[in-house]
């Protein structure tokens, strides 16, 4: 088991860009082919990220499930006034989970959980238009959640557990819109920092007052990713005491936002599931992406975010088409928190819908295997960065957006 | 299970092929950006320095990346413009051999000194680019620092200008002709403003040749005959247009409002009221008795006695200066009455005080003050030495550069319209960056020298922001000639000075 978590963690350290933000909706395939509904539906170990109150009303004793999702994001720039265009070039990113829970009495369950909920990676061709803001970024976080589930009498159960949280950054962009060497190359900074390591929790409850319906509310608190010493490297920086840059370390903070979803879901027509979520993120925490440099003379970087607080609206349905087949299909709607004038090409978000599908397929008595897809549709967008500033003066950075998702997901689940 | 794979691997590929996020209406499709009825597959710049890209009184290779050519021809690309050539430097250095010898000096950066304050030096570093061999052209950028307008038409100008001579097509070339053997489908000719530059930035030391039609009788310091350039000018037109559906004609700008003769006050020479005092007790013989005795003689006028009149106060004061402009009175002052000795007579021959229709290069920063003989501490240059008549540009000077400029504008703007073709008024443009200013999204574009971001380190060539100022000048003229959409580019983007410390 022990090997198996490790490994998992290490292939996680690859994340992915898009949800609202930073926020990575992948969590589970049988979930997200319900349009990642789940706090409020009982049919595996995925419930220890969507709801730990649902662990203990699982049938079997022992559940695992793995999975992992082949990301195929991009954001395309455009500027019809300058005629500048732009694309991502990112690597495809496999975002993996881990979840196993057990049984040990009739209320009482214990489960492990290893998943990335927050992750960004973009990176933009070196130099392009919005070089001053980003050239390319990776966020990873890796949560590793012990997890407890109980129920208290016929309708009630609890769930919850403390997460541990490792992150790494990467960053690295152009110091400024002009600034080059006396060769022209222009002068940049890389920020990275690894093994940032933080805690947090979560808890849930679950409400089952007919065999039909199921209601659950599950949070997860907010977690500050607190960089200390990071190293900060300048490149191509002119031979100039005008210009202070020189390698250094950095601290820097940022908030992994604490979120909560509400919801049910019915079982009607004997086959049929449906689940509706609502989740809401507490974005507000994330003010400024504010970059401190331990060198006095390197002035620090200061990115204004402003989010604002958001919301998901799940839908997903389930089909138990045969003994062998089980289908599922969802939506959702998934607010960004960027408000305008914040929009920054290192997480260009705006609202999207997303289109998901999957299935599971019953193979044996003990082992199943999920595959989901995502399709995330966002409208084209004219947004702009206004709160960048030379010598004190706004250069806003704008132009169209438009972003493209693709989630093919693969998934695996015993259980016993 | 097999299906199962199939299945997954079928969304996979669903996943791959489907990934690129299109635009409704991407800016890189053919037809978005039109070059109207002009056809900018084959541009061809012809100029000067301006048009090569130099800077920071050099040419090297990222000066070139954004010369203004390069830079419309970048934007020209969005809408059908084709490949564009450049007769590259070999580095960032700057700088030019001739046969091993440099000819040419290195580039100014901007360099902290042992004081504190940044300050233009030259950077330090053996240039490697060798005229003798420099690609063979023609290219694109046909812009040849130093040419004046009737030297693009002579045949052979390589043997004199070894900037064209490192990418002549053969030493009998001419530059016109090279330009116009790459059968341009649109052209852009600025070419004029060496014929007074030269003149103004010596300080007008060379000869105003207007009356003289025979350029070949003209040193390098001097005004061409407004008639002379239209001839040249509207010679190269013609070779250009044979092939072309289109152009753009650039005016000259009035130089006197470029950094080189702005940045340096007239006023300059600091003198507290004891110095001032014995200074000018020094000056009141020639005051009080030699002027008012020339003018009594009928040797020059009272008015010119006036201006001629040295007279120092405690605070900041205009340096004395030589102007070849006034009545030289040197060897009259040597004979009687006067019986000055030579040396005295020299210093009195053509001095006057300097005044604020002056205009004093930015080179003279360098000498005003200067002691140039260590032995001799009260010799300083601008109180008791004056200031060379090549520091500065005095009105009547100024008065003949301006002469040549409205006539040689006349004659542009003229051909401009008898050829239908797109024009700039480079004139205008550069006096509002030097009165007000240009405003873009994060500032204001003037021509102060070092922090305006107009104005390269030599005080007379612009930076790449200025470049693609120019660029956006000339894409806007002709946008609206040609019925074209071809894009601006944002000169925010652009950089100014280089920093470096040698």
């Amino acid at each position: 088991m022990k090997k198996v978590l490790v490994l998992a963690v290490f292939a996680l350290a690859t994340a992915v860009m898009y949800a609202g933000g930073y926020r990575v909706s992948l969590q589970g395939q049988k979930s997200l082919a319900m349009g990642h509904t789940g706090v409020a539906v009982i049919n595996s170990s995925e419930l220890v990220f969507f709801n730990p109150a649902g662990l203990v009303h699982l049938e079997n004793k022992l559940n695992i499930s793995a999975g992992v999702s082949g990301v195929f994001a991009n954001v395309a720039y455009q500027n019809e006034a300058t005629g500048a265009y732009a694309e991502t070039d990112n690597s495809t990113s496999t975002p993996l989970y881990l979840y196993a829970s057990y049984k040990a009495t009739d209320w009482l369950a214990f489960g492990l959980g290893v998943y990335t909920p927050y992750g960004s990676s973009v990176t933009y061709e070196d130099d392009w238009a919005g070089s001053h803001l980003v050239n390319n970024i990776e966020l990873a976080a890796i949560f590793v959640q012990p997890t407890v589930s109980f129920k208290i009498g016929e309708y009630l159960s609890f769930g919850g557990g403390p997460i541990f949280v490792t992150g790494s950054v990467n960053f690295n962009r152009n110091l400024n819109r002009t600034l080059t060497d006396l060769e022209g190359n222009r002068s940049n900074v890389t920020i990275d920092a690894t093994g940032i390591n933080e805690w947090g929790w979560t808890v849930g409850a679950m409400f089952t007052p007919t065999k039909e319906l199921t209601v659950g509310a599950n949070y997860r608190s907010k977690i500050d990713m607190n960089v200390e010493d990071g190293d900060a490297t300048f490149e191509n920086i002119p031979n100039s005491p005008l210009t202070p840059f020189e390698d250094t370390t950095f601290d820097a903070s940022l908030p992994l936002p604490a979120e909560i979803t509400v919801g049910l879901s019915y079982q009607f027509c004997e086959k049929w599931l449906f689940a509706f979520d609502v989740n809401r993120t507490f974005w507000d925490v994330y003010e400024s992406l504010d970059i401190d440099f331990a060198n006095e003379n390197i002035p620090d970087s200061k990115n204004a975010r402003n989010y604002k607080n958001a919301s998901t609206y799940r839908f997903g349905l389930q089909y138990d088409a045969t003994k062998m087949f089980t289908l599922r299909a969802g939506y959702y709607f998934d607010e960004s928190p960027v408000q305008d004038g914040y929009f920054a090409p290192e997480t260009p978000r705006n609202d999207s819908n997303g289109y998901t599908a999957g299935f599971t397929v019953n193979v044996g008595e003990h082992f199943e295997v999920d595959a989901s897809f995502l399709y995330l549709h966002f409208k084209e967008v004219d947004a702009s960065y206004d709160y960048y500033f030379e010598n004190g003066q706004a250069a806003p950075f704008g132009g169209t957006y438009k972003n493209s998702v693709f989630v093919p997901g693969l998934g695996v689940t015993y259980k016993m | 299970m097999k299906n199962t794979i199939k299945i997954c691997l079928g969304l996979l590929a669903i996943g791959f092929v489907s990934c690129e996020p299109e635009f409704d209406n991407p800016v890189t499709n053919d037809g978005f950006y039109t070059s109207g009825s002009a056809n900018v597959t084959n541009y061809v710049a012809v100029g000067n320095s301006l048009t090569a890209g130099y800077a920071d009184g050099a040419l090297y290779i990222t000066g070139q990346e954004n010369s203004y050519p390069n830079i419309m021809a970048q934007q020209f690309a969005k809408a059908g413009g084709g490949e564009f050539t450049q007769p590259l430097m070999n580095d960032n250095i700057g700088g030019l051999l001739l046969n091993g010898t440099q000819v040419f000096e290195n580039r100014f950066v901007l360099a902290v000194g042992a004081s504190g304050n940044p300050s233009p030096v030259r950077l330090i570093g053996t240039p490697t680019t060798e005229v003798t061999t420099s690609a063979t052209g023609p290219f694109n950028n046909m812009g040849v620092p130093g040419a004046k307008s009737f030297h693009l038409n002579a045949a052979g100008y390589g043997a004199a200008n070894p900037w064209f001579a490192r990418f002549q097509t053969s030493s009998s070339a001419s530059v016109i002709g090279d330009a116009a053997s790459m059968n341009p489908t649109f052209f852009s000719l600025w070419i004029g403003n060496n014929d007074i530059l030269s003149y103004a930035t010596s300080g007008g030391i060379g000869v105003d040749q207007t009356g003289n039609f025979d350029p070949t009788s003209y040193g390098s310091n001097d005004i061409t005959d407004p008639l002379v350039f239209a001839g040249a000018y509207s010679a190269q037109v013609d070779a250009l247009m044979a092939s072309s559906t289109g152009g753009v004609l650039v005016n000259i700008p009035d130089v006197t409002s470029i950094p080189y003769f702005t940045t340096v006050p007239a006023q300059s020479i600091p003198l507290d009221a004891a110095t001032a005092g014995a200074i000018n007790a020094q000056f009141a013989l020639y005051n009080s008795q030699v002027l008012p005795g020339l003018v009594g003689a009928g040797i020059i006028s009272a008015e010119e006695a006036a201006a001629r009149q040295i007279n120092f106060s405690a605070g900041v004061n205009f340096p004395i200066m030589s102007d070849d402009d006034l009545t030289n009175v040197s060897a009259i002052l040597q004979g009687p009455p006067f019986n000055l000795p030579a040396a005295v007579a020299g210093l009195l021959g053509q001095l006057r005080q300097a005044n604020d229709n002056d205009l004093v290069v930015l080179t003279a920063s360098s000498v005003l003050g200067t002691t140039p003989d260590p032995t001799n501490p009260t010799g300083v240059i601008g109180v008791s030495i004056p200031l060379g008549d090549q520091y500065v540009l005095t009105a009547v000077e100024q008065g003949r550069v301006s002469a040549a400029v409205t006539a040689y504008n006349a004659t542009i703007k003229a051909l401009a319209d008898a050829n239908d073709l797109a024009f700039v008024d480079a004139r205008a443009a550069l006096a509002q960056v030097a009165s007000t200013g240009v405003a873009f999204d994060a500032g204001v574009l003037t021509s102060a020298f070092v922090t305006g971001g107009a104005f390269s380190l030599d005080g007379v060539h612009p930076t790449p922001r200025g470049y693609a100022y120019t660029a956006n000048l000339m894409i806007t003229a002709i946008n609206r000639k040609y019925d074209a959409t071809i894009p601006l580019v944002n000169i925010g983007n652009y950089a100014t000075v280089t920093l470096s410390n040698n």
